[in-house]
């Protein structure tokens, strides 16, 4: 078994709202058209096995709406959230200045978080995390991978420590079952972007 | 007949009174007498087409429409498309002017919004010269095309969504040289559907027992964020517009049924809140984005 999931998948979502909204317009704005797009995700997914980290692309994407955004972002999150056969991992990419507040938004309304890439090669949690979850991110987003036998110095309280698996159970931070150390993802996907 | 006086000048200001005027109509065929029509906003032309619809239904005929007498009325009027989605709603003579190939001033013309493919449309319309009235007229800055569609997207979702009937989406810059001193952008959203009561009632009406109406259905979904859909995500639509107008020191205010409920700036002196309309179907929803002052 490897120490990291298998290898990310990249989506192009600007270029799935053109192959699934069967029309010329490449805005992301519509419930439907966000659910379509999700779904499109979803079978991307579905034969991805028992792992999975998708970077999520959303550079050629010009207009965003709030119903979009909570189908493409939120609904996307919450359907692999609590899903154990599949352990989903997303990081989202080119949410720059445009598209941050949606998606800031419905993560919020939902209590969820999520791994942005806000600007080029510069990762955000994004969402509502609890502010311990916040700088233990940040952390691990600093270092990109905490060994064991880093943990301690890292996280010196206890506090921190739970703070970081829960970034884990929100699937923002991958601990590997083999060796236990701590990924960023954003580490992970960095060679696709 | 029913002789329904258009006023002179028709846009937000004066639309309640032509609603009303309607919403109290007998059931003979109208006249809408729109002769002396000297001035008109999106808010005007989109409540003619929805008044002109009710009466139709209502009546069982085409209401007479006589046009405005001044040519440049006509002409505005049909630069935005009026004409076009009259058909099937008014009877009226003679031969308005034709629309000129070429570039347009208008903003937004008047789009039907029947089904998610004309969300698009409108939105893939707003992005080429939107930007630019934005930043020239608005002073807004250049990215400001993109929360602005994000506002159309919504309210126009709104139509689908919640009226289960269709509705017209229209926007355009105006100088309010002496009512504000500045340019603004009106857009006018309406639709005829079933309402902010109507939507809302099966989901939430018990909890406001005796009080549930259109002035609450109206502050539940505007002031709350209340839908009729179970599901959390929802809702975000009209609370999202609510910041983003405020953000931008601008105006919204909702028709639906006998109430009217506003986010109102200093700059309006709107009621925020009124509740002794006639009945009218649908919902109306009124936009007016202010130039940037800069402080």
């Amino acid at each position: 078994m490897s120490d990291v999931p298998p290898d990310p998948i990249a989506i192009d979502v600007g270029s799935l709202v053109q192959k699934t909204v069967t029309s010329l317009y490449s805005h992301l704005v519509t419930r439907p058209t966000g659910r379509a797009v999700r779904m499109a995700i979803e079978t991307q997914l579905s034969g991805a096995g028992q792992q999975s980290l998708s970077l999520i692309d959303l550079s050629e994407v010009t207009i965003l709406d709030y119903s979009c955004a909570d189908e493409v972002v939120a609904k996307l999150l919450q359907r692999y959230l609590h899903e154990r056969a599949h352990e989903a991992f997303f990081v989202f990419c080119g949410v720059h200045e445009p598209h941050r507040d949606q998606i800031q938004v419905v993560l919020e309304r939902q209590s969820l978080v999520a791994v942005g890439e806000t600007e080029a090669g510069s990762f955000e949690l994004l969402g509502a995390p609890e502010p311990i979850e916040a700088s233990s991110w940040l952390v691990l987003e600093q270092h990109g991978l905490v060994t064991a036998e880093d943990l301690t110095d890292l996280y010196p309280d206890e506090d921190t420590r739970h703070a970081l698996d829960r970034l884990v159970e929100r699937r923002v931070a991958f601990r590997s079952p083999v060796s236990g150390r701590y990924h960023a993802l954003s580490r992970l996907v960095r060679h696709l972007l | 007949m029913n002789v329904v006086a258009v006023p002179g000048s028709l846009d937000h200001q004066t639309v309640d009174g032509l609603l009303d005027a309607v919403a109290a109509m007998q059931e003979q065929r109208s006249l809408f007498d729109a002769r002396h029509v000297r001035w008109i906003d999106p808010n005007g032309m989109v409540a003619l087409l929805a008044a002109g619809s009710v009466a139709r239904d209502r009546q069982g005929a085409l209401p007479r429409l006589e046009l405005p007498e001044s040519v440049d009325v006509l002409g505005y009027l049909s630069r935005m498309g009026f004409f076009r989605e009259a058909q099937g709603i008014f009877d009226f003579d003679g031969h308005p002017p034709r629309r000129a190939s070429g570039t347009s001033d208008v903003l937004l013309e008047i789009t039907q919004i029947q089904g998610n493919a004309d969300v698009h449309k409108v939105i893939d319309r707003v992005q080429s010269g939107t930007g630019a009235v934005l930043a020239s007229k608005l002073h807004y800055p250049a990215t400001a095309v993109v929360p602005f569609s994000v506002i159309l997207s919504e309210v126009c979702q709104n139509i689908i969504e919640h009226a289960d009937a269709s509705g017209w989406v229209a926007a355009q810059a105006y100088n309010w040289a002496r009512r504000l001193g500045r340019y603004v952008v009106v857009i006018s959203v309406m639709d005829l559907g079933r309402g902010f009561r109507g939507s809302l009632t099966e989901e939430h009406s018990a909890r406001y027992g005796d009080r549930w109406g259109d002035t609450t259905a109206l502050e539940a979904a505007f002031l709350h964020g209340l839908t009729r859909f179970p599901d959390s995500g929802r809702g975000q639509g009209i609370q999202q517009m609510r910041r983003q107008v405020q953000r931008w020191n601008g105006a919204i205010t909702i028709r639906s049924g006998t109430a009217r409920i506003g986010q109102v700036p200093e700059w309006d002196d709107s009621p925020p809140l009124v509740d002794t309309l006639e009945p009218f179907p649908g919902a109306q929803i009124s936009i007016i984005l202010p130039a940037r002052v800069d402080e």
